[in-house]
């Protein structure tokens, strides 16, 4: 963990230049919104958050120490868990107890921070599958193959294309099951864009990828972003952090406790206590 | 000894009616378990709500067809009845309900109090004349290749059972390849993964397990026609688990499986059970079984024939090795 010494960051993003680095600051173009989300488990309140705006077609990155809140917030925000209280607006329409299926289909979809390689399907099915409002998904048209054949071999064109700008175009007719981790993730991402999201919410992309393999996803996130969608993502890895993301907002406990650009954020007094513990800079000034 | 009688006796059981009807439902059952991954235990009950459903229909002086109509109309809503509280939890609550809800129903037809609509523990009959009344065949004649053969009526109902089954698997080819076949299959490897990719998880499964009851049904209808008697106990617990080894034996998750398995377990059944009954009366078991006995012992092989499957080609006979050496990360 690298907090103390953030490495030199690429320079903020003009979008949010000028926006005060605090937490839950308005952005001058949020895509999300989030308000009063607060979620409870028993007695431990392990989302509670005040405020939350994503600025559109850039990357947020979500940090936090273990246990901070921040996969029960994506899986709140994705629909995957109800909140006890709070809402949100994704797009300028309310999202709040949406299923999770609809708020994927609205244009947020998610992935998981264990992967969910479809394991006993191939890797193109996986990707056919991602593919929106198919009419062979109905089950009268699924019984009439000319309704849907042409919208199959459309979408079978846009997964090749995927496939291939995630090199995985020649694992296409393997089993998800036999692919590495890395390439699950790889796949895992690809399929995500089947869905031709407007916000993508990657659970821990860099979780057990080798270093080789983190470049490249690096690379693949970023280029999310250069087309024009949202990335929301949770990451414990601070360089990958640093390196990527146009601004930074730091969880702990369930709330949001700072939030600001990469360059500022390894810096923050509220991050260095959540990660280090607090009085962490009294002890330690020497 | 006499082989080729015991060939005969297994063969006409893997040709007969009972062979088709469990194909039939095995069928339905693999819809749920080998494509969606649905735990259905009380598969035997959508064959009750399906036999009973034509049998109460013609005793109140219905025409068959409705009676068949409404068979399978009960299956509809039983399926919705076992999906709707259940199929948005964990895998096992529908588990627990479908096993429940099988014995629920089976004690409930049998109960004093249904006595007037279901007959209670005497059953009902009768309701199948209008089916034998159009039997092109000759009901009193036998057909068939050298010793191998059945009655007309028998081979009516045969047409009838297999006739099904060959429909059912024609309408599964289509559906299990289509995008709706997709979406089942991802459910059945991680609904999680098909929710967060825009599918309605739920409404997947709830189709899955209603078609597959209907499918259940038609066999019960079948089953109930070839006997021309109904009564709740012949739809124990167990026959779902038979449906089950069926589906294992053939292999989930594929077309022919259910057939083949059918065919199989009918000619294990009746086969172990012929050699058996030819080996107590000629002695050569000197008195360690006797003819009641059978009906355990020929579980028992069948038990040792799968558990030896399962050893040997634990994919089942159609599966695919591959696929199943694939772990579930």
């Amino acid at each position: 963990m690298s907090v103390e010494d953030p490495r030199p960051a690429p320079p903020d993003s003009p979008a949010l230049a000028g926006v005060p680095a605090e937490p839950g600051v308005p952005k001058p173009d949020p895509i999300l919104v989030v308000e009063g989300v607060r979620r409870r488990f028993g007695g431990l309140v392990a989302v509670d958050v005040e405020r939350l705006e994503v600025q559109r077609g850039l990357i947020t990155a979500l940090i936090g120490p273990n246990g901070a809140g921040k996969t029960t917030l994506f899986n709140l925000l994705t629909g995957f868990d109800s909140p006890d209280e709070g809402r949100w607006t994704f797009d300028g329409q309310p999202l709040g107890r949406t299923p999770a299926h609809r708020v994927a289909r609205r244009g947020m979809v998610r992935t998981f921070q264990l992967t969910k390689a479809l394991a006993r399907m191939t890797v193109l099915d996986n990707m056919l599958l991602a593919a929106g409002d198919q009419r062979g998904e109905r089950f009268l048209a699924a019984l009439l193959p000319f309704l849907w054949r042409p919208q199959e071999e459309a979408s079978r064109a846009r997964a090749e294309e995927l496939l291939s700008r995630f090199k995985l175009d020649h694992m296409r007719d393997e089993y998800a099951g036999t692919l590495s981790g890395g390439q699950r993730k790889l796949l895992e991402m690809a399929r995500a864009l089947m869905v031709e999201p407007a916000m993508i919410m990657l659970d821990e992309p860099m979780a057990g990828v080798n270093p080789a393999l983190t470049q490249s996803l690096l690379g693949h996130i970023t280029a999310l972003r250069d087309e024009g969608r949202t990335v929301l993502f949770v990451e414990h890895d601070m360089d990958v952090v640093m390196e990527i993301s146009d601004w930074v907002v730091c969880m702990a406990s369930g709330q949001i406790i700072a939030e600001g650009p990469p360059a500022t954020i390894g810096t923050n007094p509220a991050v260095i206590d959540a990660y280090l513990g607090r009085h962490h800079g009294e002890r330690s000034a020497t | 000894m006499d082989l080729v009688a015991v060939l005969l006796d297994a063969s006409r059981a893997a040709l007969g009616v009972p062979a088709a009807a469990y194909a039939l439902a095995a069928i339905g059952l693999n819809l749920h378990f080998g494509y969606t991954g649905l735990l259905n235990f009380g598969h035997i009950a959508f064959l009750l709500v399906g036999a009973y459903g034509t049998a109460i229909t013609v005793d109140a002086g219905g025409p068959l067809w409705l009676g068949v109509a409404v068979g399978v109309l009960a299956a509809v809503v039983l399926g919705l009845v076992m999906g709707l509280p259940t199929l948005r939890l964990r895998a096992d609550y529908l588990a627990i309900v479908t096993i429940a809800l099988g014995e629920i129903l089976r004690l409930l037809f049998r109960s004093r109090p249904m006595q007037p609509l279901t007959g209670g523990v005497r059953g009902m009959e009768g309701y199948a004349d209008a089916f034998y009344a159009a039997n092109p065949y000759t009901a009193g004649a036998r057909y068939g290749v050298g010793a191998l053969t059945f009655s007309g009526n028998t081979l009516w109902v045969m047409t009838v059972g297999w006739g099904l089954v060959v429909l059912a698997t024609l309408l599964l080819l289509l559906l299990v390849r289509s995008p709706w076949g997709r979406v089942l299959r991802s459910i059945r490897e991680d609904e999680d993964a098909a929710r967060s990719l825009g599918k309605n998880v739920f409404g997947y499964k709830l189709q899955s397990l209603v078609l597959g009851g209907v499918l259940g049904a038609l066999a019960g209808i079948v089953l109930a026609l070839d006997r021309q008697y109904v009564n709740p106990d012949f739809y124990l617990v167990v026959f779902t688990f038979f449906f089950y080894t069926i589906v294992i034996l053939g292999g989930p998750g594929t077309l022919a499986g259910p057939i083949v398995g059918s065919v199989l377990f009918w000619f294990i059944i009746q086969g172990t059970e012929s050699l058996l009954r030819q080996a107590i009366n000629q002695g050569y078991l000197g008195g360690l079984i006797d003819t009641t006995d059978l009906g355990a012992v020929r579980l028992i092989l069948a038990g040792t024939a799968l558990v030896l499957l399962m050893v040997f080609r634990p994919q089942g006979i159609f599966g695919n090795r591959r696929e199943l050496l694939l772990d579930e990360r």
